[in-house]
Formats: structure tokens, sequence, C-alpha cells
């Protein structure tokens, strides 16, 4: 019956090794004083009984006793302290080659979408042995994803996307919970994290996906209808979007930001919130028409940008001499699909 | 009795049936009614537990009356609970209960500062309960967005049954216990700063002043923020403002809500631009501060109780009190310790974190001085002193837990699983209950002139001690394991199967933790009439209280105002004739 107790989870991302010590020191530090403190009490209580000990001694504190029992608990607390922010300092950004995956929440779901087209439903492939950053966002309330043998947690936010990033470092299946109420069926948002061999990895990978997160992303430039301003020509009404993930945006009020997801996400659904230096107010609120997923289909299409410029324009209606002349290095040729 | 007082307290000792038991101007008898408020509300909260508790293990379990707990009621179960028990237990017997009964006597008072606003924070608090309580009446029943209530959650009537109407009445009944806490507060800080007794000064004030005032303090600065959160998520539900509810938002292929709602204008609802983290801020702004508007006023009473029970004086008093001063100004600088998940950077995260690993600090102040005071004591085992005993225990178990959740990289692993529900049951829940059980025990004799029985006292303590570590200790091990919290439905779950042994163990505890409570209440009920009678001052303790005849006459001094010559704590002083000198006794003695 208590064979299988799981007294502790696995320990299977690069920050478990981290923080286990920590977690250990922390917990004998506890066990040392509650026990240390209990044993007091009782030994107290049975020496100092008023049967035992009819005369009270008379004291009111003392200096010393009390700056040590100050002192050393201040000690304790900043060690520690200081112990926890250098490991959490060290988990630091993601790093910059990590395997991206793009993850929604919705009440009661997970759905993650994989750079190649992969996607997936309360289920998580990731390969052993490589720096995974997971960006999710929510579509309705607050979320939270929750390996704890990976150590990893990072509330979901409905207006906000966020990385969370880790590097699995032993294969298996582990859970998957939500671990920040959102209703009724909170209890069912559950999944498996499943790490694999690479090679295994590139068998899954390979085995699925209806094309490329970007390719659908441009399917939906076209269908909304955004390359009717977003193009790369001179009777384009909007700016163009190649390049622009990254780079610094200046706005009409002198302001200005780097371009990152959560940049796009908020020019897309709300465009009149910052307006481009340089350019009329003239883009659609597409809040409620573009749903979480296909906002990141669309921005990994504007990411993808950056290196293929010109896949903004294979089946543009006219091939434009104009833009040619401008771009002359770039041959239609080299598009790629 | 001086020229002052009377202005202060002009009003005579009613007749009348009503304004002595209902509308009564006396804080003795406010203090009375909160405290009895909270019974009754300790008793409803433990009810709704104890269903929690055998849904989680039994869910097919069919109750009389009640039916089947479907996982959605759990939920409403869990939010009402916590609710319930941190707001109409927690917030109202401590401070207003024993705090209003009590200051006054002890500072040598004959009423509180403003005796009116005393008892229209009581019927605030009342009718702010029933409020609470009618929420599982109206259509859809109660609230299910948990204590903490969190955005776009408790924002979105759709989110689930119970976040309609329900949820309305669950946020204007907060916002009335916010008004009334206010009141409250303000009226414990004047009375402490202006009408304490003569030669009363500051630190002669015995240690449950100190706690009440500060947490007084704390109530002024805490209670306004959830008060101003509660009305702006009114607004967001009712009004279409986005204070908390961005935009976009998909809840079950509904864009906007309420689905079809039109704002004042008669345009469609459309949210845009709120902040979910808003929400949290202000809440845990209030929030924090609100777990030590629970147990400080335990502490004042275990810090009483241990000096009094010892005969010895407390150990380091200026200590104590500079310890709840620390806590008090620290626990404003600590929220973000509860949002450390939800997106701060890594450097706010350290400062919410060494701030409270300095809380620590004073902490362990009080509880190595609570050692030194039973050091070298004469102790006596009385029921009172076992429940401040119990106190210490449990606010160390509890306490040494925080340190874990406060290490963001710790946190990470443990926030929001069982761990989290083990370490605030046991550090505020069962420790402040503790407080309140001490605090009873040892004021019956005062309050209602008759001891309580002892043996039934030995009991319910003892039972109680052991259950509530049997059921809250195995959580901090179920969190480790990595079981998340609020979590409805534990049988259907593969991983969870293991630790049911254990959830059928904590189930157990509960229960006959809940039966023994029965003990107490018969205990009070049947010592208040039929209890040994008590003398004026059973325990020999110092403070003015037990100065007065029990139950005290109207206004306290029977018109004398009292003079105080000595010290809190002074038990056990070398020369004199007995082992404690009343506060009020003749400085002389003293002088020896
Ligand atoms: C009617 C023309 C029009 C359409 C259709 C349009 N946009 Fe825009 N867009 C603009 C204009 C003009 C700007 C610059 C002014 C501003 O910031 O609003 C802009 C700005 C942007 C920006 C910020 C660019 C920068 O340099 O910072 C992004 C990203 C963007 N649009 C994406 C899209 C996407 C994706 C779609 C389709 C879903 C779309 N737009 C549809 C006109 C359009
Ligand atoms: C008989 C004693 C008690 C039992 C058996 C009990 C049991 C429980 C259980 C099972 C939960 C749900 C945990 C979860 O699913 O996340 C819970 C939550 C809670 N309890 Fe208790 N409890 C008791 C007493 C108290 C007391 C005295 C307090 C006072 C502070 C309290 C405050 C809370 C709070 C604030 C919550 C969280 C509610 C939420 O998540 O919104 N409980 N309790
Ligand atoms: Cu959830
Ligand atoms: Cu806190």
């Amino acid at each position: 019956m208590w064979t299988d107790f799981p007294l502790f989870p696995a320990r299977a991302a690069n920050f478990a090794d981290k923080v286990d010590p920590l977690y250990f020191f922390l917990v004998a530090v506890t066990v040392f004083f509650s026990v240390g403190i209990f044993l007091t009490i009782t030994v107290f209580a049975i020496k100092y009984r008023r049967s035992v000990h009819p005369q009270a001694e008379q004291i009111k504190g003392s200096l010393a006793v009390e700056a040590t029992w100050t002192i050393i608990p201040l000690g304790i607390a900043l060690f520690i302290f200081v112990w926890g922010a250098a490991v959490y300092y060290s988990y630091g950004a993601p790093p910059k080659n990590a395997l991206r995956v793009y993850g929604t929440a919705k009440q009661w779901m997970w759905k993650f979408q994989h750079a190649d087209g992969q996607r997936e439903i309360n289920e998580l492939h990731v390969p052993v042995g490589q720096d995974v950053a997971v960006t999710l966002i929510s579509q309705d309330v607050i979320h939270s994803f929750f390996v704890p043998a990976f150590r990893a947690k990072m509330d979901v936010l409905p207006n906000r996307y966020r990385t969370v990033w880790f590097r699995p470092t032993r294969t298996g299946t582990y859970h998957l919970f939500c671990a920040e109420y959102c209703g009724t069926a909170h209890s069912g948002m559950i999944g498996w994290v499943v790490v694999m061999e690479p090679a295994d990895y590139e068998v899954w990978l390979a085995a699925g996906g209806e094309g490329s997160l970007a390719s659908s992303g441009e399917k939906l430039f076209r269908h909304f209808g955004c390359i009717s301003c977003h193009r790369a020509d001179k009777g384009a009404r909007g700016p163009d979007l190649a390049g622009l993930y990254g780079r610094e945006v200046h706005f009409q009020d002198g302001s200005t930001r780097i371009a990152d997801e959560n940049y796009l996400r908020e020019s897309i659904l709300a465009p009149k919130a910052k307006i481009v230096a340089g350019w009329q107010p003239i883009m659609p609120v597409f809040q409620g028409q573009v749903n979480e997923e296909q906002m990141l289909e669309l921005i990994a299409y504007i990411k993808s940008l950056n290196q293929n410029p010109l896949n903004v324009n294979p089946n543009a209606p006219v091939p434009d001499e104009e833009q040619r002349k401008r771009n002359p290095q770039v041959e239609p040729q080299v598009i790629r699909p | 009795m001086s020229e002052q007082a009377h202005a202060v307290h002009a009003h005579a000792a009613p007749t009348g049936f009503i304004r002595k038991y209902i509308f009564s101007l006396d804080h003795k008898m406010i203090g009375l009614q909160y405290y009895f408020l909270a019974l009754v509300a300790v008793f409803v909260g433990m009810f709704l537990s104890l269903l929690m508790r055998i849904h989680l293990v039994w869910p097919e379990a069919s109750l009389p009356w009640f039916g089947h707990i479907k996982p959605e009621q759990y939920l409403t179960l869990l939010t009402m609970h916590g609710t319930i028990m941190v707001f109409f237990v927690l917030t109202t017997a401590p401070q207003s209960g024993f705090g209003n009964y009590f200051l006054p006597i002890q500072i040598g008072a004959p009423d509180m500062a403003f005796p009116t606003l005393n008892m229209l924070s009581f019927w605030t608090t009342f009718v702010s309960f029933m409020v609470m309580l009618a929420a599982f009446f109206v259509e859809g029943g109660a609230p299910l967005s948990g204590w903490t209530n969190y955005a776009p959650l408790s924002a979105i009537p759709s989110a689930g049954p119970g976040q309609g109407l329900g949820e309305d009445l669950w946020i204007i009944s907060i916002a009335l216990f916010s008004v009334a806490s206010l009141m409250g507060a303000l009226n414990f800080i004047t009375t402490t700063l202006d009408l304490r007794a003569r030669g009363m000064s500051l630190f002669r004030m015995p240690l449950t002043c100190w706690a009440w005032f500060v947490t007084a303090m704390l109530g002024l600065l805490a209670f306004g923020v959830l008060l101003a959160g509660g009305i702006l998520l009114l607004l967001d539900r009712n009004l279409g403002t986005s204070f908390f509810v961005p935009g976009g938002l998909n809840i079950n292929g509904n864009l906007s809500f309420p689905p079809g709602g039109l704002n004042p204008g008669g345009h469609p609802i459309t949210h845009t631009g709120g902040s979910p983290l808003l929400w949290q801020h202000l809440f845990w702004f209030f929030g924090h501060p609100e777990v030590y508007i629970a147990i400080l006023p335990g502490m004042g009473v275990a810090s009483q109780l241990l000096s009094t029970f010892s005969r010895k004086p407390i150990f380091g008093y200026k200590a104590m009190v500079y310890a709840i001063l620390a806590i008090g100004i620290l626990g404003f600088l600590v929220w973000g310790h509860h949002m450390f998940m939800s997106g701060m950077s890594p450097y706010s995260a350290f400062a919410f974190s060494v701030m409270t690993m300095a809380i620590g600090v004073p902490s362990a102040i009080k509880t190595f001085n609570w050692l030194g005071t039973i050091w070298g004591g004469r102790v006596r085992f009385h029921t009172p002193m076992l429940f401040a005993i119990g106190f210490v225990s449990l606010f160390v178990s509890g306490g040494l837990s925080g340190p874990f959740l406060a290490q963001p990289v710790l946190d990470i692993p443990l926030h929001d699983t069982y761990f989290v529900v083990g370490h605030f049951h046991l550090i505020m829940g069962v420790a402040a209950i503790f407080g309140i059980f001490a605090a009873t025990y040892y004021w019956f004799p005062k309050m209602f002139g008759r001891m309580m029985n002892e043996t039934l006292g030995r009991i319910h303590f003892f039972v109680t001690l052991l259950g509530t570590y049997a059921v809250f200790m195995p959580m901090h091990y179920l969190g480790m394991a990595g079981h998340p919290r609020r979590y409805s439905q534990l049988t259907e779950l593969n991983f969870l199967q293991p630790l049911m042994p254990l959830q059928k163990f904590m189930s157990i505890a509960a229960f006959i933790t809940i039966a023994v409570q029965f003990v107490f209440v018969i205990n009070l009920f049947w010592s208040m009439k039929k209890g040994k009678k008590a003398e004026i001052n059973p325990w020999e303790a110092t403070t003015l209280e037990w100065t007065v005849p029990s139950p005290p006459p109207h206004d306290n001094f029977g018109g004398v105002t009292p003079v105080v010559n000595h010290g809190p704590y002074e038990y056990s002083v070398p020369g004199a004739a007995k082992d404690y000198t009343m506060q009020t006794d003749p400085a002389t003695v003293a002088a020896h």
C-alpha cells in the first residue's frame, strides 16, 4: 500500500539538482529547531512545575541572552536568503538557443504548439538534455504551469506572454499540473510531460504536424488581410514587418520599445494603443477575432520574416517591378515555402 | 471618577433588554456579541470543512440531507470555509471579541472611546456575516473563487455556478466587514492612546494591550485597501469597468461578458486593458497584514498567560514590545511573497524574500522569550496555560515552514500545494484558535463569574493538540510530494492514489478534532450556569481586570478610576508578601 508513496518528486531537470540541497538544508534547520524547542518546553514543564520548583526565579530578561538569540536567527535567515537568491539568480533568462515551444492555457486544458507544427493537448514532448523554453499565455483566467519533477512552476496570465525554461536531465513521463486555481475543473487540468531521447524526439516530431507554425501564420496573415497593408512595396499602407522582431520601434509620441512577442501581440490586438512613427492609425482592431493560438502563429510568422524577408510576398497579386528594383539582390526563386 | 472620564462615558447603565443585550453600548456586551458571533461562525466553518474532508476521500458518499457532494460544491465549500474562518473567526474573536472586552479594563478605562461607533461596528459585522451566509441560498449558490478571489476568475459571472449573485454578495459582505473593521480599529487606537488610567504608561501596558493596539493599526491600513479592491471588483463585474479584466478574454467561447451585458451607456461590455495582477497586489497588501491581525492578539495572550502561570515576569518585556512593532511594520513590506509565481522581476522577488526572512527574527525573539519566561518558573498547568503552551508549539511548527516559502526557488515547487495549506493552517488557523481557547479559559471567570471545568478542559486540549497536528502536519508532506491545492477530485488522479491512505488518516483525525470541540461548547455553556463560583482573582494575576468584580460592573471600576503603580508582570518579586504584585498595589512595595 505504501510502497509507491511519492515522498519526494523525481529529480528530472537541471533546477532540481540546484534547489534540492537548499531544500534539504532547510528541512534540517526546521527539524533541529522544532525538536530543540519541543524538548525545551517539555524539560521546562517537568523541571519547573509547581510541585518540584516551589520558588520562581526572578529573571526579567538578559541583554546578552536576548542578543544571542536575535543574532543567531538573523545569521541563519540571511544565510538562507543568500543561498536561495544565488540559486534563483543562476536560473536566469531562457538561453538564446533553447528549443522554443508555445502554449495556450484555457479552462481546462493545455495546448502546445511546436515550431515545426506538431500540436498536442495536455501532453508536452521534449528532448532530454536540451534547453527548452515554453512560452505561455492564457485565453481566459490565470492558470499555472507546474511540473514537480522539474521544480518548475509559472503562472500563466491572460494578458501577457511569459516563458518558463528547463533542461530535462532524465527521460520519462512526468506530471503536469495546473497549480493556480482556475474554476470548477481545476483539478482536471492536468497532463504529462514526456522527456524523450533526442532521436526519438525527432521521430516523434516528424510524425505529425500540418506545416510549421510560421507557415500557418503566413496563411492567417493572408486570411485576415494583413498582407493588404503590410507589404514591402511602395503601395504598403502599413510598416514592413521584416526585421521588426527584436528591433527598437519608435512611436509617434516619441517613446520607443523593443519589439518582443508581447509587443507584437499588443500591436495586433489593440493597434491604437501605440502608433508607429510615420504611419496613420488605420490598422483595424483584431481583439476578439484572432484567438491566442492563431496569435502565436502570426507571431511565429512575423518572427520568421527576420530570416526570410521576401516570404511576405510569395503570392502577392502582382509581382512588383518597383520593389525588385529597390531590392535587387533578392530573387523570387529563393523564396522558401 | 474624573470629569474627563465622565464626559467620555456619560451614559448610565441601561435597563431594557434591547439596550442591554442587543444594541448595547457597553464594550463588554459588545465584546461578548463578537465572541458569540465568532463561535457560530467557527462551527459553520468547521462544518464546511467536515463536508470537504468527506468529499476528498469518499467522493461517492451520500450524506443525509446534503446528498452527494459535487466537485464544484467542494470548491464552494472551500471558498466559504476559508472566508468564514479568516474573517468571521480569526479577525473577529481575538481582536474585536476579547479586545473589546478587556482592552478598556486592562488600561483602566470605563469604556471604549466611542461606544456608539463600537455598537455600529458590531452590527455592521453582523450584517456582513448575514450577507455572506445569504450567498448559500441565492441562485447558483455561494461563490467558488477561493478566499483570495483572484481576478479575472472572480470578475467573470460565467466562470461557474455561484459566480453570479453569490459572488456579488461575497464582495459586498467583505466590503461591509472592512468598513466595520475600520471603525473598530479607530476605536481601539483612540482608546489606547487617550483613555489610559493614571500611571498606565505605554510601557506599563500588558502585552495583550500592545497586541490589540498594533493589530488595530494594521487593520486601519489594511482594510481600507481591501475595501477599495472590493469596490473596484464590483464595478468590473457589474458596470463594465476594466480594473482587473484584460481585453479579449475568451471564456468558453464567450468573448464579452456578461454575455449580452450592456454598460450604462447602452453599449455592449467589452473589457480592455485591466490588470489581473492589480487584484493580487491589492488583495495581498491586505492579506499579509491580515495574518498578523489574526495572530498578534494570540501572541499577546500567550505572553500574558505564560508569565502569569509561571509566576515570573515576562522575559524581556521591552523586546517583546519592539518585536510586536517590528512584525507590524515588516508585515506591510512582504505581500509580494504570495506572488513569486505571478511574474515579478527577480529583483523584486529578492526584496520581498529578504523582508520575509527578516520577519523571522522578531518571531524568533518572541518564541525564545516565551521559553525564557517558563525557564526557572513555578509553573501551574491549568487549562489556559496548556493552551498558551500549545499556541507556542503551533506557532513554532507553523512558523518554521515560512522560510521555505520565502525563498522564490523553493516557492516554485511549493507554491499552491498542500504545503501552503499545512503552513497557514498551523500558524494562522490553529495557532490563533489556540489563542482564542487560551483566552476563553483564562478570562471566563472574569466574564461569567464562574470557573470552567478543568477535566473537560484538559481533554479538550490534548485531543485538539494531537488532532490538529495529525490533520495538518501530513499536509506538508503532500505538498512536498507535489500535491496541488484546491483540487476537488483526488480519487480520479492516479498520481494521488498512493497518498490516499494518508488523506483518509487526515480526514479521520479531522472528524475526531471536530467532535472534541463539542466538549468545549458543553463546558462553556454548562460552566456559565453551573461552574464553580470564581473569586475576583482566581489566577492570582496582576492586571487591572482582576481588581474588579466578576463580571465587572457597568463602567468597570464602579466610578473609581484606578491608579497604576506597577508594571504588568511583577510576579515573585523578592521580599514581597505574596508572589504577585497587582498593578494597582501601592508603589512602596516595588521599592523593596
Ligand atoms: C488597414 C491596414 C492594416 C491592416 C489590415 C493591418 N495592419 Fe498592421 N499596421 C497598419 C499600420 C498603418 C500600422 C502602423 C501604425 C500603428 O502602429 O498602428 C500597423 C502596425 C502593425 C504592427 C506594428 C509594426 C511596427 O513596426 O511596430 C504589427 C506587428 C502589425 N501591424 C501586424 C498586423 C497583422 C498581424 C495584421 C493582420 C492580422 C495587420 N497588422 C493588419 C496597418 C494595417
Ligand atoms: C477543523 C479544522 C479544519 C479543517 C479540517 C480544515 C480543512 C481544510 C481543507 C481540507 C482545506 C482545503 C484545502 C484545499 O483543497 O486547497 C482548507 C482550506 C482553508 N482553510 Fe481550513 N480547515 C480547518 C480549520 C481552519 C481554520 C481554523 C482556518 C482559519 C484560518 C482555516 C482556513 C482555511 C483557509 C483560508 C483555506 C483556504 C481556502 C481557499 O483555498 O480559498 N481552516 N481547510
Ligand atoms: Cu487551474
Ligand atoms: Cu504573507
